[in-house]
This record gives structure tokens, sequence and C-alpha cells, in this order.
């Protein structure tokens, strides 16, 4: 495994199939050719991983080198003659992937990524057309891991470049998946080959995200789904995650990071769902319960002294985060709000709240997410999820599953017109919209928090906190109070540090800074996603940075658009209140809308 | 403490807790233990501040690591070219005839656990075989079973024929 | 063409190491350039297999800026049929130790490592004695070089210099990009000079008596001694030190049984040689002589008239299919793909031609794997297959 190298500012000059071109010295013969539009195919290269440069697809010829290269690994040199199309490269190029398709389950008119896999768009645009050597994969013991509830990984579509273990380890930082044995034994597996469900694997999704074939994909319940709503005894309602919005486009025609809001409301009125409502309106109910938690803590520490106070607290919407720290970090437990996730908080009141307001047998509801997450299935799976008295999230569908289902139901998406979110879990605000991207819910839980402190609204300009926004791995913000309400004078005068991270190998940073009484943070958001939400496990792929900075600028363009951005002003949210919850931290709350967290193993 | 973990924390004394440090450990577990168990990697993943699925994987690449319970003594027959032309097989069906085992097993009496393995060195004194870390070249069939024998002996007079 | 190099023995490896506190005195106080020049004169080339020349690889690791520098001695000795480094540190390994020093002091190293395979385990009683004298001697000449001995644990890949490095490192041994080199990036990242055994016992013989003695030996491109490691169908079983450049017939005609139908040359990533090109065949590294390169250290399998050329490659297709490190495509589907393969045309399951169809694949294996392993398969499975077609078919 390669780091990448550092790029020298010295120009050089080669030569990519006959035309000369200047590049700087140490760029990679695949970047080189790039710029001068040349694209030479890949298999484990990957725009968020280091290089690995095992696959081989990637080779070119370089003029007086007796082998071929591997261009994502070469750097070039002054005067490289380089031949991306050769008859050395273009037999090569064939014969490797007949290769990977003799150790691979090629059955693809029965796999999930059917149409969505690099190694079939590999055999289709180098017309494989004949496969004569011998199929390896009856001779191999292959299994197919079906335990976990989020992810399915089938090492008959393995094709073993190891895109799977960088993510994990180098992105995530939870090295669930490792490579074990060598020669023809050698695959991707975990500790002692046990089940992803019972290692450390967080269920993120990242590594579906960066699979290049079937070999990792969500376990998926679109048929469960379709059964539901084809029961006309049963009242499926569904809700929607706020990243879900910027994605969905991207798999029924829009481009990157596309606003369709209006239209999936459309589409999954179409498709049947009795109610169409919104995991915004439970993100806007989070910040009330978590940031009042907050005030709670706070208060304790500063006014009470109490040693037992856990700061600084964290998130605990992500459900990766979250498992993240039942196996790594489990004396840190009590650091975790012990709010549920916008989506369960939705689902407990979906079988109580609702059936009451729509008079309901909560016994009919089945309560469908739509998550650009995968680690939501496992959320909705956990056994104490059901403060309802029922299970409170049944299903749990990725982005890209709802696309499917939209595909399947003959939807014309790009022309649908807009719709509204159903009362009375519908309502949103810009703060809820931003939960989608990383520092979105230090943001949101800013906006309230500060102005219920002070009276007055955040001194940031358009209630934009720009500290807290931005791609890099950790973010820090300090946010001063001055002159609060009486009620929360022992506020005054107090810095509140916050930091917010992305991707759980920067968690792990946050994490350990904490753990040595380096930091001294009062609130800390964590995703286990790079970018957040948007760029969960459940998201369109491919994914890389620049998709990535799309649909953030998508979200915020969203929150700016809303009529109102701060959680606490949400007509919905009094409404629940003042029906139903009474205050944020009630009983009822308690009951409904907060929940506990299990020590896990190390391995 | 357990054993193992005072093993494990012994050989991470002697020879560090960083990543290079790894394979030395693994080795000084295989060494004591004859092979690594699931409890013995977590130790070494927790002792050196690893993930657990690294020290497999790292472990499982080596043929000499072995990850699941062995013999005291491992025999390992050389397969390679030469020993092969040599009678190879005939030593194979000698061992096997006597300990009533087939290559990738262990007796059940937990005495010896045989095995193949590729070139060892010694092609011109072929066919060679190992029994843990002692070379044992020239062999033919009545040869294999003196030593076997002498092994079971030492075994049941309890010395430790180790090395 | 007929050659007839004699085949001539040398005798420098196992003479007398009893001078070595000398030879390293003396080497150390000369300056590092001289030395350098010195080995590039002398024309030395690796003896592990890839015969690169060593005076220039000293020089470049020497020129590269950085104050921590290792010196690695690759005795991860696998390839089959090869067991003379086990001899060189059986008997003289004092110059290994020299030659590992002299190396420190001419690029800059201060921590030389001796990778030991793991089937040679006991070796090691003896060699640390032996380390701690040397190191003893090394410190009463205030001269600032430790070395320490690295176990491999059974992976024959590890004897390719980037996977040994990254199984120094802890790590599985699957061999790295190149560029960078490991003059630039070797262990830990730092630059590293890697030999062989063999090379650094060349090493002190040149010191000890300069370039000539060993120039003056061997042909052109390939000057000076190896040792050969020799066994199968032959009454002389052992190791020889013999001068490069010899025709393998007359070769065959010292070490034959009288009936050898085949030479196997360098061990499984080397080249089979039938009967009949015995005497246009020399050996030696590739250059204007008519002959092969002499690959992965001198192993020499003599095959006679009863052995099955089937069975042979048939056997290091198990070997290579089960020690590759199954990181890149080409060879860890290439090796599956060669050896079901040829079972497949041996049981009349596919077509001769299909055997064709396994030639070409052996030529992509040699120009797109990630490194020698999968690369050398194509050595003797087309030199077998070519040679002994008959041999292959049902």
């Amino acid at each position: 495994m390669m780091k990448k190298r550092p790029v020298m500012t010295k120009k050089i000059k080669i030569s990519i199939n006959g035309m000369t071109v200047e590049v700087k010295e140490g760029i990679t013969i695949l970047d080189a050719a790039r710029s001068v539009g040349v694209i030479i195919p890949t298999l484990c290269y990957h725009k968020d991983l280091c290089i690995a440069g095992n696959c081989r697809v990637c080779v070119v010829e370089v003029a007086g080198q007796k082998r071929l290269a591997a261009a994502c690994a070469t750097p070039c040199e002054e005067e490289m003659e380089i031949f991306t199309n050769s008859l050395n490269v273009l037999h090569s190029r064939k014969e490797i992937i007949e290769l990977l398709l003799s150790e691979h389950n090629a059955d693809c008119t029965s796999c999930f990524k059917n149409g969505n896999c690099e190694l079939q768009k590999l055999a289709s645009d180098y017309k494989i057309l004949k496969q004569d050597f011998i199929r390896l994969v009856p001779f191999k013991k292959y299994s197919i891991d079906k335990y976990s509830p989020s992810i399915i990984k089938d090492d008959s579509k393995c094709i073993r470049c190891q895109r799977c273990v960088r993510t994990c380890s180098e992105l995530q930082g939870i090295n669930a998946l490792t490579v074990a044995y060598k020669g023809d034994q050698m695959k991707i597996t975990t500790f002692f080959e046990k089940p992803i469900n019972d290692v450390v694997c967080s269920t993120c999704g990242q590594c579906i995200n960066h699979c290049p074939t079937g070999a990792l994909v969500e376990r998926n319940y679109i048929e469960k789904v379709w059964d539901a709503i084809s029961d006309s005894t049963k009242h499926v309602i569904v809700q929607t995650a706020p990243a879900v919005r910027v994605g969905l486009g991207e798999e029924l025609g829009f481009g990157h990071g596309e606003r369709v809001t209006g239209k999936m409301v459309t589409a999954l009125k179409r498709l049947g769902f009795d109610a169409v409502m919104d995991t915004d309106f439970t993100a806007d109910l989070t910040i009330m319960e978590e940031g009042t938690e907050l005030l709670t803590r706070l208060k304790r520490a500063l006014v009470d002294h109490d040693p037992e106070v856990k700061l600084p607290m964290a998130t605990s919407c992500s459900p990766g985060w979250i498992k993240y720290m039942e196996h790594i970090f489990p004396e840190f437990l009590e650091h975790l709000s012990t709010c549920k996730s916008p989506q369960q908080m939705f689902g407990a009141l979906a079988k109580t709240y609702y059936a009451k307001a729509r008079n309901l047998n909560p016994e009919k509801i089945v309560s469908v997410s739509i998550m650009p997450c995968t680690a939501k299935k496992f959320e909705a799976s956990r056994p104490e999820m059901h403060a309802s008295g029922y299970r409170d999230v049944d299903y749990v569908l990725t982005t890209r599953e709802l696309a499917i289902m939209i595909k399947q139901a003959g939807i014309d998406f790009m022309k649908l017109e807009d719709s509204h979110f159903d009362r009375i879990m519908g309502e949103s605000t810009g703060a809820a919209v931003i939960f989608g991207a990383t520092g979105g819910v230090m943001e949101a839980a800013l906006r309230t928090v500060y102005e219920l402190v002070t009276g007055r609204e955040v001194p940031f300009k358009n209630l934009n906190i720009t500290p807290v926004r931005g791609i890099e791995g950790v973010r820090e913000a300090t946010v001063r109070i001055e002159n609060p309400l009486t009620e929360w004078a022992f506020l005054d005068g107090v810095e509140l540090k916050c930091a917010v991270a992305h991707g759980l190998v920067n968690a792990k940073k946050v994490m350990d800074s904490i753990k040595s009484g380096e930091s001294d943070y009062h609130f800390v958001e964590i995703m286990a996603c790079p970018g957040g939400c948007l760029g969960g496990g459940g998201q369109p792929i491919p994914t890389n940075p620049e998709i990535r900075r799309k649909r953030s600028e998508a979200i915020y363009a969203e929150d700016a658009g809303m009529p109102i951005r701060k959680s606490h002003q949400n007509p919905e949210i009094i409404k629940i209140y003042n029906d139903f919850l009474d205050h944020p931290l009630s009983e009822k709350s308690h009951h409904l809308l907060h929940t506990h967290y299990t020590e896990r193993e190390r391995f | 403490m357990n054993p193992v973990s005072e093993l494990i924390k012994n050989l991470a004394d002697q020879n560090g807790r960083n990543r290079h440090s790894l394979l030395p450990i693994l080795q000084g577990v295989v060494e004591q233990e004859k092979y690594l168990s699931e409890y013995s990697m977590i130790e070494i993943a927790r002792e050196l501040d690893l993930p657990a699925s690294e020290v497999f994987g790292t472990a499982t690449f080596y043929s000499f690591l072995e990850y699941k319970k062995m013999g005291k003594y491992i025999i390992r027959v050389c397969k390679t070219i030469t020993c092969s032309m040599k009678g190879k097989n005939q030593i194979l069906l000698a061992i096997e005839d006597m300990l009533k085992i087939d290559v990738g097993e262990t007796t059940p009496d937990g005495v010896f656990s045989l095995l193949q393995t590729n070139c060892l060195g010694f092609c011109h004194k072929a066919p060679a075989m190992l029994v843990n870390n002692e070379v044992y070249t020239d062999m033919t069939p009545e040869k294999v079973r003196d030593i076997l024998s002498s092994y079971l002996k030492k075994q049941k007079e309890g010395g430790s024929h180790d090395n | 063409m007929t050659i007839s190099y004699q085949l001539k023995r040398a005798d420098f490896i196992f003479k007398n190491q009893n001078d070595w506190e000398e030879v390293l005195s003396k080497s150390i106080s000369r300056t590092p350039q001289e030395l350098i020049n010195e080995l590039i004169s002398s024309e030395l080339k690796g003896r592990g297999g890839a015969g690169f020349p060593t005076g220039l690889k000293w020089k470049l690791t020497a020129e590269i800026s950085d104050s921590t520098k290792y010196v690695i001695c690759n005795a991860d000795e696998g390839e089959p049929g090869t067991f003379k480094d086990r001899e060189i540190l059986s008997m003289v390994p004092f110059k290994v130790l020299t030659g590992m020093a002299v190396c420190g002091y001419v690029i800059g190293a201060k921590e030389g490592y001796i990778y030991l395979r793991g089937e040679y385990f006991f070796l090691l009683p003896e060699l640390n004695k032996i380390i701690r004298e040397f190191e003893y001697y090394c410190k009463e000449i205030k001269f600032d070089f430790t070395i320490r001995i690295f176990m491999g644990s059974g992976a024959y890949i590890c004897g390719e210099e980037t996977a040994l490095f990254e199984s120094m490192e802890g790590k599985r041994g699957e061999p790295r990009n190149k560029p960078p080199y490991p003059s630039n990036y070797g262990y830990m990242g730092k630059p590293t000079v890697i030999n062989n055994v063999e090379t650094l016992a060349h090493t002190y013989t040149i010191f000890k008596y300069g370039a000539k003695r060993f120039y003056d030996l061997g042909v052109q491109y390939s000057r000076g001694s190896k040792l050969f490691s020799v066994s199968g169908d032959t009454p002389k079983p052992g190791i020889y030190e013999l001068e490069l450049g010899m025709s393998l017939a007359d070769f065959v005609e010292e070490f034959g049984d009288g009936d050898t139908k085949a030479v196997q040359v360098g061990g499984a990533s080397g080249f089979l040689v039938p009967r009949k090109r015995f005497n246009e065949t020399a050996i030696g590294f590739q250059g204007k002589l008519v002959g092969i390169s002499l690959p992965t250290g001198g192993s020499m399998m003599l095959f006679n008239s009863s052995r099955s050329m089937f069975n042979v490659l048939d056997n290091y297709l198990e070997f290579f299919r089960e020690e590759s490190c199954g990181q890149c495509t080409p060879c860890r589907v290439g090796c599956q793909q060669l050896l079901k393969g040829i079972k497949a045309v041996k049981r009349g399951e596919k077509n001769t031609k299909y055997l064709d169809k396994l030639l070409r694949l052996t030529e992509t294996m040699k120009l797109t794997a990630k490194c020698g392993l999968g690369q050398s398969v194509a050595n003797s499975f087309s030199s077998i297959v070519e040679n002994f077609r008959e041999e292959m078919i049902y």
C-alpha cells in the first residue's frame, strides 16, 4: 500500500500516445493521462483511498521498459513515453479481465449490482465474449455472510481489490475487514472469519460504497416493503432522511447533488405509502431534547459540581458511531447523549402519537424509513428499539433501494411535480435538513441552545455558523455565552467548546484526545461517514470528494431556502410538546425518545 | 494472570509494542503454545493496540504461524520437486501408517501433527522433513519410524524434545 | 553453436574466514568511494537471482541523504533446489557480517539485519553467538554497527525485497509498488541496501583480494564465481563454487548421471533446458553470450529420462499457487489457471490447443504481474511446455 506521494512543482515533458504534454513531476501516469483526456480503466484505484496497484487493470506500456507499468502507481518521469492502448496493453488488459471473471461468480442477472458493477462494465467495454479459462468458483468454498441486518458479504463476487479493507482501515479506522491467508487461499474476511455482525463492524456501509462489484451490498427490504404497501389492512408510513433528498436524484437521471425533495415526496405517494412524512421533523425534535440534555449536563457540571456528570456530551444520531463506541470506547458510553436518532424517535412516535392522532391501531402501522445509511438498518433492529410497544421502525431502505422501487413502479421521476410532506410529522426547519452534512447537528443545536439561553440569535450572519462547516476531518468552534437570560446566569462568560468530526478515523482522534485529557470540549458531533450522512453507506454509488461537496452545497442551499431555520420554531414541534410530550426530557420523552447502549467486544 | 497473557506481556516487554514487533511476538507464542488461539490474538491486539483483524490477517499469511490447534510435535514433510522425486510420498505413507492420521491432521493424543511444506533447503539430501525446528534429511520409511518413535519415547518419559 | 567454456572450479567462498577482523578494519579505513569503485570494477552482480550490479546498488543508496539507513542480508533462501546460503551461514558467517558492516560504512547505515527464513531456525544459536563476537570487535575498533536477526515464518515471497521489508515491519509479506526502489525507500521507508547472503560473501573476497581477482574469473558480463546447489538425478549432489560462463553441456558432463534428460536452472522460477540445448546454453547473466540468464541463485536440478516433465511442472505450479502472496490478479488467478489447465489437458478434458492459450497467459503474467514471482512463472512454464509438449498431453 502506497501513501499518495507529494507531487513536485517542477514541470516535466512526457508523451502519451504520441501527444507531448507538460505535467507536474511525480504525478501518476493515471492522473497525467486524465489531464489530456485519456481515461485509463481501473479497479483497485479509488480517489478516497491510498494507492494499491494490485488489480493490474490499469497497466500501460512505457517505452524502454520490459514490463507494463501500473498507471495508478507509477510516477511520471522526464521524457517518459507512454502508450495506453498498444497491442500489448489491450491484450494484457483483456486477459486480466478474463482472469478476474474466471474467479468471479459472473451470474449477473441475479446480482444486486447488475447494471452498476465496475467489473461488468469492463467486461462490456472490452467485449469479453468468450470465457475460455476454467471456472474457479466451483472449486472454492465460498460463503455468503447474510447475518448482518445491514450488509451482505458474498465472497464469490470478490475480486480482491482490497478497496473495502482500505476503506474500513483508512477512512473509518475500524479494521473490521482484513486480507487473510495467501496464494489461491487469499481472501477478504474478518477476525477468524466470523460473521461481520459479530465483530467490530460499525455497519456504516462505507465498504459497500467502495466495492466495485456485488461482493458487498446492503441487505435489502424492497420485497417486504412492497408486501406491506399492497396489504390493504396495513397503514404504511414512510419517513425520509435529510441527505436522501440531495442524493436520490443521482440514481434517477439528475446530476450530482441536485435537490429533489418535492419530487421525492410525490414519488413516495405514488408508490402507495399511506403517509409520507419527514425525518427532518424528528431532527428538530432531537435538537429540542438534546439541547435540553446538554444544558442539563452543563448545569450539573457548573452549578452542582456533580462529579458523575460526563462532559463532553457526544451526539448519538449516527448508529455507526454508536456501535463503534460500544466496541472501542465502551468506557465512554455515558458521554453519549441518551437521545435516540431522529429515525428512531420518529418510529417511536409513529405508533403512539401519530396513531393516536389519526385514530389508528398501532398494530396495523408499518413504519418504513428511507435512509442514506446502512447502519440505520442495524439500528432499527436493536432489541431495545420497541418503545412504542411494537418494533419502532419496521424496515429501512437505502436511497439506492428507493430508487430501485421507483424504477420498478415505472415512475418517470424527472417529470414529477413537487408535493409536500403530510401532517403531523412532516414539518421541518433549515436546522433539521443540515443534519445531513457534517457539522449540521452541531449548527442546528447551537442555533437553538444559544437562543434558548440568551434570548438572541446566534451571532453569525444569516445563522450560518461557518466554523463548524467544511470538510476537514476534525473542526473546532468556540461560542461565548454573554448576557444570558436569568435562568441561565451560570453560563455567563462560559466559552462553549465544540468539536465536529466525520469519518470514524477522525472520531478516534477526538476520542483519543478526550481520553488523554488533552481536550476540554463540552459538546462533540460525530458522524461515522465521510462528509456526514450525505456520504453515507446507503447513498448512490460512486462516491468521491467532488460528489460529496456538491451534495453538501445542496443541503446548505436547502437550509437557506427554508422559511423557518431554527428547530424550536417548528410549529409541529411546538404542537407535539403541547399535545403529547409536555416538555423536553419529560417522562414520556424519556420513555419514547431516549435510549441506552451496550458494551461490546474489542474484536 | 492467564499464562498466555503473561507470555504475551513478556514478549511485548522484550520485543516492543510497535507494529514491527508483531512478528517476533506471534512467533514467540507459537513457539510455546504451538498455535495462535483466538484468545491469544485478541490479547496480542490489545497489548500492541492493534485491530484484532490485522493480527489475524498478518498471522494467517505465514505458513508457520498456525492458528488451529496443533500437536506437540509438528511434522513438516517437504513436498517440492527434488524431495518428491526422492520418495517423499513413501515417507508420508509411512508416517500416515504409523500415526494413523492424514496430512493436515493431529493425533487424538495431541502428540503429532502432520503437514507438508515447501523446499527446506536440503535438496542434496532429499527427502527432508522438519519436526518442530529440527531438520531430518536422507529420510527413508525406516528412519522416519525410528525418529518418530524416539519422540514418542521422550514424550512418555515427560522429557522435552523441543526445538 | 557450441560453447566450450570449461567447467572451472573456484575456491573463494568457503576458504578461510579467520582474517575477518583484518578485512573489516582495513576496509573501513578506506574511503566509501574507493570501496564502491572496487565493487563496481569487480562487476559483481547480485547472487540471489536478480543480478543487479552490487556496486551500483551501494552507490545509489550511499548517495541518498538520510541519517537513518539500513543494511539487510536476505537469507530467506526458499527457491526450490537452492541451499547454498544455509551453507555459507553455517561455515563462513563472519564473511557475511563483514560484508554487511562494510556496506553500512559505505552507505552510512548503523544497523544491519539478517532476515533468516523460519525453516533455518536451527542456525540461530550459533549465529547469535557469532554476532555477539562480531559486535564485540566492532565496539573495540569503535565502529558503530549492530546486527540483529529477524526470523521469517514460512513464506517464500518474503525473499522478494519489498515483501521482505513489509514482513520486517510486522505486516503481510506483500510486495510493494516499485518505484520507489529500496535505495530510496526500503525498510521503514528508509534507504536500504538489501543483498543476498552469497553476494555479501563475495564482497568479502573482493575487499580482501581486490576486484581483479574476482573479475578474472568468469566471462564478459558474468564475472566472478558462483555457488551452485546441485541436486536431483546426480551422483554428486551438493554445493560447488564454479566460475560463471560454463556451458551446460560441461556441467552435465560433470554432474549428470549419464542419462540427463533436462536441467532446471534457477529453481522453479528458472528455465528448464532440454538435452538438445545443453551445448548451446551457457550459465551466466544475459549478455553477448548465447544462453540464458542465471535467475534465482544457482539452483541446478537434474532430471533423467525416468522423470515425467508433467510432474515437474505440476510441482512448480503447486508451489507458486501456494506461495504467491495473492495480491495481484495475473499471479493469483494466473497460477491457478495454469495449474488447473495443465491438469485438464493431461486428463484430456481440454484440447492440446489450450496449452497455447496458457502460454499466452504466461506472457501476460510476465508483463503485468506486480513482482518477480508472477513474472517468472513464465520461465519454467514455457520452457517445459515448449520442449516437452508431448508429455503434457493425454
